[in-house]
């Protein structure tokens, strides 16, 4: 059929089953939107900020497993998207990006609106394509497709020039893919997987160290089916929150510099470490050389990349994290004893009483904590919780009863506060029967906080707890544990009117300062059905605890405010 | 900087980005390039690079699985046994003896590329390691200046 190319570009869409595209236009993408106008396949949320459009279709990718989907201008449009790429890349989240380009004759030439944006995104995409031919597009579609979601998954952007999208040319949308020089394994290898298996059923002490690859890959039945089978404990990145389930007895909770002791402790003294999916960041692992000390290392990843890259690795399986544990599992199936892990079981919980994950409540002031179990206590499985970047998200990491994966999203690689509520956004559209919480800091839900008048305009209605501290929280804890208590700008004092702010673009707002009143506003704001702000107004000073210092080993952690007084 | 030196061959498709992924990657990452040459290969929309670089086991580990993660490439050769030759390019003042810069360069799997009015011009193209011995042995003849071409490498 004949078409310009903004249309190809909608029917490549249509073709791949997106149904939501978030984005802003402008010059070199008008013709896109014209397409888009006439179109009636796929829904068009106009965010306020682009960087909100690609954080949106990343939340959306989180939420449900699909490639999310954004579409930007050149110039300006492309540089603000920039922050939404970096983050995607960090989580290796599924998206496509469509940005406008200026017309190729115009291209280096220092043309209206024209930056290069594949030079600018090259390092924060899983791969990126300038479409200089028209006969390409609807390839490159496919491919950018195919790419972000196989493999380790990633953003992949189209640059398309204004000329391309005018050009009439025929439009024929391939049915496969064939790139040969990008094979990614999927399947780990055979003799690997063997001496694995060996490997833990030799293992006095083994320790499931589950990372954000399980939820990518799905692979969350199968990690509890391989807990389970054996009885191995197990620990999740921050990334991972949801995948053994908040109630599940082998799970020890969250590892690294906000984990709790009973996940550090076993790290520490674990002599089998089997990674599935996670890539040992230094937020995860503290001093290097002392991580993991006393064992061998399995490490299952896609991504061969990850493999060796920060810790020296006995049993490297290069493959999906599916495909693997499917194999483990028909592999330990019989031979495994449960029963050979009671007395590290036993030591672990010897641990986890020592020093539960807690804090103490108040009856003057509301904790932040609280907020966050009462928010698990009344919605649990039911919500979708996202959040910013701060203590609040910290907090809700390691306090929100989590059950299942993609239950639990953010922006952990880059940390980009302004992700929380957009992600919030995409992922309400997604997964419309779910309740959507955005925990967020007064700091953080400024950076995107336009967003209102999105979610307003399209009746997305996500309710935002701002654990509201008045400080940057989490710079503001370091300040006081490591710079003498000096403030330096992160008192946030001066505020707008949360409450008056929300319901100036259509939403509703509350002003919280006791317990109940949160109750009545949290039910309230479900009930309503609108986009919500919902100001707690929390204890200023309180602290993220266990804290393991930058660089520090994880068994040596801060673990109460009065231990960092000392 | 110290660590393992190492050739490595990258087979990527012709694309105009392709050397920027690849270059970007090392500066990215901070890693190490010594030289780097690329060419088109002959009938074929592929293209060789090839790399000498230098760090320690985990880097360059790192950097030939990096490699292999850019889409347009097809392949990451790391060969223990390559076999690696350098041309060089040296300007030198017509006062010097052409016949001894002659023998030199031939001694090195070269000659005398250009004569022209005030100047001389010697190629030679040899192993990396006696290219450094040229370059030390040219010097008592004055170069104006030295051009290197960067490694090049085939397995054997
Ligand atoms: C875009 C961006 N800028 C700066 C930072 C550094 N940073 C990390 S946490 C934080 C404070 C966040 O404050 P707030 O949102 O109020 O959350 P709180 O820590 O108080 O819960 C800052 C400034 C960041 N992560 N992202």
């Amino acid at each position: 059929m004949k078409m310009n190319g903004a249309r190809m570009v909608c029917e490549a869409l249509i073709a791949e089953g997106v149904k939501t595209v978030f984005g802003y236009p402008g010059g070199a993408i008008m013709n896109v939107y014209d397409e888009i106008y006439k179109q009636d396949g796929f829904e068009h949320i106009l965010n306020r900020h682009e960087q909100a459009s690609v954080h949106a279709a990343d939340g959306y990718a989180r939420a449900t497993g699909k490639v999310g989907v954004a579409m930007v201008t050149s110039g300006p449009g492309f540089t603000n998207a920039v922050t939404g790429l970096a983050t995607a890349y960090m989580d290796s989240i599924p998206m496509v990006i469509i940005s406008g380009q200026v017309p190729l004759a115009l291209i280096g030439t220092d043309g209206f609106q024209e930056i290069d944006a594949i030079g600018i995104s090259r390092q924060c995409t899983k791969h990126n394509f300038l479409v200089r031919e028209l006969s390409e597009l609807p390839r490159i579609m496919k491919e950018a497709f195919h790419i972000a979601r196989t493999g380790r998954p990633g953003p992949v952007l189209v640059d398309v020039p204004k000329d391309i999208t005018a050009e009439i040319g025929d439009f024929i949308y391939p049915d496969s893919v064939n790139i040969p020089s990008y094979k990614p394994t999927v399947k780990g290898n055979k003799r690997q997987i063997e001496k694995a298996i060996d490997a833990i059923l030799k293992a006095k002490k083994p320790l499931l160290y589950i990372g954000g690859g399980v939820v990518l890959s799905n692979a969350s039945d199968l990690v509890r089916k391989l807990a389970d089978m054996g009885q191995i404990p197990a620990v999740e990145t921050l990334m991972a929150r949801g995948v053994m389930g908040a109630s599940n007895p082998l799970l020890q909770g969250m590892l690294g510099m906000h984990g709790n002791y009973g996940s550090n402790m076993a790290m520490s003294e674990t002599d089998l470490v089997i990674s599935l999916g996670a890539r040992f960041d230094d937020r995860v692992t503290g001093k290097l050389s002392e991580f993991a000390k006393y064992a061998d290392v399995i490490h299952v990843d896609i991504d061969a990349a990850n493999i060796g890259k920060l810790v020296d690795v006995d049993y490297p399986i290069v493959g999906d994290v599916t495909h693997v544990v499917e194999k483990m599992i028909e592999g330990l199936e019989g031979k495994i004893n449960p029963d050979k892990y009671t007395d590290w079981r036993e030591v672990l919980e010897r641990y986890d009483n020592l020093h539960p994950q807690s804090f103490t409540d108040s009856d003057t002031v509301i904790k932040p904590q609280w907020v966050i179990e009462r928010i698990g206590e009344l919605l649990g499985e039911q919500a979708i919780i996202t959040s910013d970047v701060g203590q609040h998200q910290m907090w809700a990491a390691q306090h929100y009863p989590f059950d299942r994966p993609r239950q639990w999203i953010n922006s952990g690689g880059l940390g980009t506060m302004g992700f929380g509520f957009p992600a919030a956004l995409g992922a309400k559209r997604g997964c419309p029967d779910k309740t959507v919480i955005n925990i967020t800091g007064d700091g953080s839900i400024l950076m995107n906080v336009q967003e209102l008048v999105t979610a307003s305009e399209y009746k997305i209605p996500v309710i935002n707890v701002i654990l509201n501290n008045h400080f940057l929280g989490m710079v503001r804890q370091w300040q006081t544990f490591f710079y003498e208590a000096r403030y330096a700008e992160t008192d946030l004092s001066y505020q707008p009117n949360f409450k008056a702010l929300a319901e100036s673009c259509g939403g509703i707002g509350y002003d919280v300062t006791t317990k109940e009143e949160f109750d009545s506003a949290l039910k309230d704001a479900i009930k309503k059905d609108k986009v919500a702000f919902i100001n707690v107004a929390v204890n200023r000073f309180e602290n993220v605890l266990p804290m393991v210092p930058a660089g520090g080993a994880l068994y040596n952690m801060i673990l109460d405010d009065q231990q960092k007084e000392k | 900087m110290s660590g393992t030196r190492r050739v490595i061959s990258v087979l990527v498709e012709n694309e105009s980005s392709v050397l920027a992924r690849v270059s970007g990657l090392f500066a990215a990452r901070g890693y190490n390039i010594e030289t780097l040459t690329v060419a088109p290969l002959p009938d074929t929309n592929r293209s060789r690079i090839t790399i000498v670089t230098k760090g320690s086991e985990r880097i360059l580990e790192q950097i030939s699985k990096q490699l292999h993660k850019l889409i347009p490439i097809y392949k990451v050769v790391e060969h223990e046994e390559m076999v690696e030759k350098e041309m060089v390019l040296v300007k030198l003042p017509i006062e010097e003896s052409l016949a001894d810069i002659q023998a030199l360069c031939s001694a090195y799997n070269g000659g005398i590329a250009n004569v022209g009015m005030d100047i001389i011009i010697g190629m030679v193209a040899d192993e990396p390691r006696r290219v450094k011995h040229f370059l030390e042995a040219i010097k008592r003849y004055n170069p104006i200046e030295i051009v290197r071409g960067g490694v090049v490498a085939i397995e054997r």
